[in-house]
């Protein structure tokens, strides 16, 4: 073909709009399912409003390349042909466009808003319908029984089997996306840090590194190893905190209990670093706002040791107790095939044995340096997210001594240029709960004309709908601990 | 064998809740900084350093007047004590800011230099719930952060259960709701059922500067910038995200389980 394909770039990296190769809406969709074909993987699909029309971006990754790819249509406003139905993963990317942008994809077989705003919410619609008079519909939500944020879930079941599970969300929409055109602004650094307040580290290095792209810079060596110090125990006392719950929700009380308070043992350590235990305000384009002296790192280093051999210990109890396993194993399974059709990122992704993690696939920032072992699990059940989770707490333990013992020099933060105009900027950062993904999109005067944001829960929230099918509405508790997916990460 | 290592565990481990409230507090981290204190007085005409540093303008300055700040839109992120060149703005390492009235938030004037603690509920709501406080959470556009922290008070080292303070599941038994996140408009109908379900007496809480005044997303057009435009608000515990012992202070403060003692009774929790 004469016409040029995909333009490349690296994780972290910048490219100037002018160079983002242009299709035709329908060639676009073709050429974009054909690289998927091939086994590319799509990491955001949005739309960029122009005068009167909109143009579609997708940004795909060719994960065993470690390279990603972007591409856009021609402005035009009405109908295109839907990816999802060859390609599964477009889905919710479909759904979100049409919300936002009033591009409509033919041939979409679910096309509903994703969150909708202005006082309602997508549950106000129609919802998926199993007919049969012994068919009996549950709802529950969007306001759930815990300390939980609201979503609505609609269960067709048949007796206790779930035939169909239909998640509808956008209770949580705060404007986010919409805040930061136009941006950056005194509030951005803190509404990026609020995206998913337990994922504050991952958007906040999103967020920092399509800022350091724009300005062709990069922030000082140190401060990234800080950062990825940071992340490590972001992931450490979410996966410990995931694994305490797990046991709780299989009456198991002495994980569960013990897990609870180590869970706080590690965001203590964050807030060792920088005051805030969800790490806020550490991350700054530029670097990182607060230093580890000597003392306070030798310090972060003991407490840790102290709070990952606890770890250790009351997560070692889930596997010996029989009762435990049978309740987690073939609960919630997800097959390898499903998870790869419907584009499935970080743990649960990996719980299907699938090698997938953008710290090993897309290096950047410290991981080009250091790298912890990809955590993989067979089975796709709940059994294998918590394995999988339980290796990953061991691997960033060890990642974290082995950073910690090896402190590197220099400055903490550096003054950035100005945002280059009319250029896209994009960052992976493999949070604790998957890919986060940041696509900046300047204007001439380098402010953002887009900012699109995809959580990891983007992607998984369909992959929990589908582990529910044909198992018994009371394991949907341990299920969707096993995911503990974020539903603000998905309103925005 | 889990089972005879969980055993000896916990007989190793011996009772791991803190001595607190009968014994110290536990100590902040010492970047933490705790509340604010604004000494307007010290501001020097035309200064206005610490203005453009705030993400939410939380600090003001009217003309002719001192600096004002509102910890009920503050981030503490301290940006603002960082670009005071005069020492007008100043951490306290106090963990205690929950108040019963907002304006009690707004600091800066002479007398007003911190936050006016929480008073306790009346004779016959104590008499209620002073023994007995059953809770409703909501998060209405919350991150999740706040309610990490407020999931951590149900953790052994916390105990909330030894108050008489439980989390439940239907608003039908409980005697308040605890509010977080800014409040987007789709969760306005969900908030008022809540509450609307809710049995008389009945308090709320906002919990953290997001559900006192929508925090960062304040004039975002999507959210409704707080409880308190759907709700009538008793304690407001601020905080981005409020540190759990904030929050277990403003609790009892306002059961008046707490022995009042003045801040400078309270032992300085800032180290080094």
């Amino acid at each position: 073909m004469s016409t040029p394909s995909f333009a490349l770039l690296a994780n972290g990296t910048s490219i100037p709009w002018a160079g983002v190769p242009e299709w035709p809406a329908p060639e676009l969709v073709q050429r974009t399912g054909a690289e998927l074909e091939r086994g590319a993987r799509l990491c955001a699909w949005f739309g960029v409003p122009e005068v009167g029309a909109t143009r579609l971006v997708a940004l795909i990754a060719f994960d065993a390349d470690n390279t990603l790819a972007v591409g856009r249509s021609a402005p035009f406003a009405g109908a295109y042909p839907s990816l999802t139905p060859s390609h599964p993963q477009a889905h919710m990317f479909e759904r979100e466009v049409w919300e936002s942008h009033g591009l409509r994809p033919e041939g979409h077989p679910w096309l509903k808003p994703v969150r909708r705003g202005a006082g309602g919410a997508p549950a106000m619609g129609e919802f998926f319908r199993v007919g049969g008079g012994e068919i009996h519909e549950v709802a529950v939500g969007p306001v759930h029984a815990g300390i939980i944020e609201p979503g609505h879930f609609r269960f067709q079941c048949a007796g206790e089997e779930v035939i169909h599970l239909e998640i509808a969300l956008g209770y949580q929409h705060r404007g986010v996306e919409n805040a930061l055109v136009g941006g950056p602004r005194r509030a951005t650094m803190s509404q990026i840090e609020a995206v998913a307040g337990d994922t504050t580290i991952g958007h906040a290095t999103a967020y920092a590194w399509v800022a350091e792209a724009l300005a062709g810079a990069e922030a000082p060596l140190r401060s990234q190893w800080l950062r990825a110090v940071a992340l490590e125990l972001e992931r450490l006392a979410n996966h410990t905190g995931d694994l305490g719950a797990l046991a709780n929700d299989v009456a198991f009380l002495p994980t569960a209990s013990a897990c609870g308070r180590i869970r706080g043992d590690f965001l203590n350590l964050t807030a060792l670093i920088c005051g805030n235990r969800f790490g806020r305000g550490l991350v700054r384009p530029g670097g990182c706002r607060f230093d580890l002296e000597p003392g306070r790192l030798e310090q972060l280093t003991g407490q840790l040791a102290g709070a990952l051999s606890e770890a250790e210990l009351a997560i070692g109890w889930l596997w010996d107790a029989a009762s435990v396993r049978s309740r987690f194993e073939d609960a919630g399974t997800l097959h390898a095939k499903q998870a790869t059709d419907l584009g499935m990122v970080g743990p649960a992704a990996r719980a299907c044995g699938i090698v997938r993690d953008a710290r090993f696939d897309h290096p950047a920032g410290w991981h080009r340096l250091a790298q912890a072992p990809v955590a993989v699990w067979p089975g796709g059940d709940v059994l294998a997210r918590a394995r999988v989770r339980w290796l990953e707490v061991q691997r960033s333990g060890r990642f974290l001594r082995e950073q910690l013992a090896a402190a590197v020099d220099g400055e903490m933060r550096a003054e950035l240029a100005p945002a280059a105009g009319d250029t896209l900027a994009v960052a992976l950062v493999e949070g604790w709960r998957g890919e986060v993904c940041h696509v900046a999109l300047t204007d001439a005067g380098g402010r953002f004309r887009s900012y699109k944001i995809v959580d990891p829960s983007f992607h998984n929230w369909i992959g929990l709908a589908m582990a529910l099918r044909g198992e018994a509405i009371s394991n949907f508790p341990i299920c969707n601990k096993s995911f503990n997916l974020s539903y603000c990460g998905f309103d925005l | 064998m889990f089972a005879v290592d969980t055993f000896t565990h916990r007989l190793k481990r011996g009772c791991e809740t803190m001595a607190y409230p009968k014994g110290p507090a536990p100590a902040l981290p010492d970047r933490h900084g705790g509340a604010l204190r604004v000494d307007a007085a010290k501001c020097p005409d035309g200064c206005a350093e610490c203005l453009p540093v705030c993400p939410t303008e939380a600090v003001t300055r009217p003309p002719g007047g001192g600096v004002s700040l509102d910890l009920g839109r503050c981030l503490f992120c301290t940006a603002c004590v960082e670009a005071c060149p005069h020492g007008a703005i100043t951490q306290t390492g106090d963990h205690r800011m929950a108040v019963r009235r907002r304006e009690d938030l707004v600091l800066g004037q002479p007398g007003h230099e911190e936050v006016r603690l929480a008073a306790a509920l009346d004779e016959k709501l104590r008499k209620l719930f002073g023994r007995s406080l059953r809770l409703r959470q909501v998060s209405a556009g919350g991150d999740g952060a706040a309610e990490a922290d407020l999931n951590v008070l149900g953790t052994i080292g916390w105990d909330l259960g030894r108050f008489g303070i439980q989390f439940v599941a239907s608003p039908r038994h409980a005697d308040g709701l605890v509010v977080t996140g800014p409040v987007p408009r789709s969760m306005e109908l969900a908030l008022r059922k809540t509450w609307n379900a809710m049995p008389e007496p009945k308090i709320v809480i906002a919990v953290g500067t997001c559900a006192i005044s929508g925090g960062p997303f304040i004039g975002n057009p999507e959210v409704m910038n707080g409880v308190e435009s759907v709700l009538p608000v008793d304690l407001y515990i601020p905080g981005w995200p409020p540190h759990p012992l904030t929050i277990l202070d403003g609790l009892l403060r306002v059961l008046g389980r707490l022995d009042e003692g003045s801040r400078a009774q309270v032992p300085a929790q800032v180290g080094s």
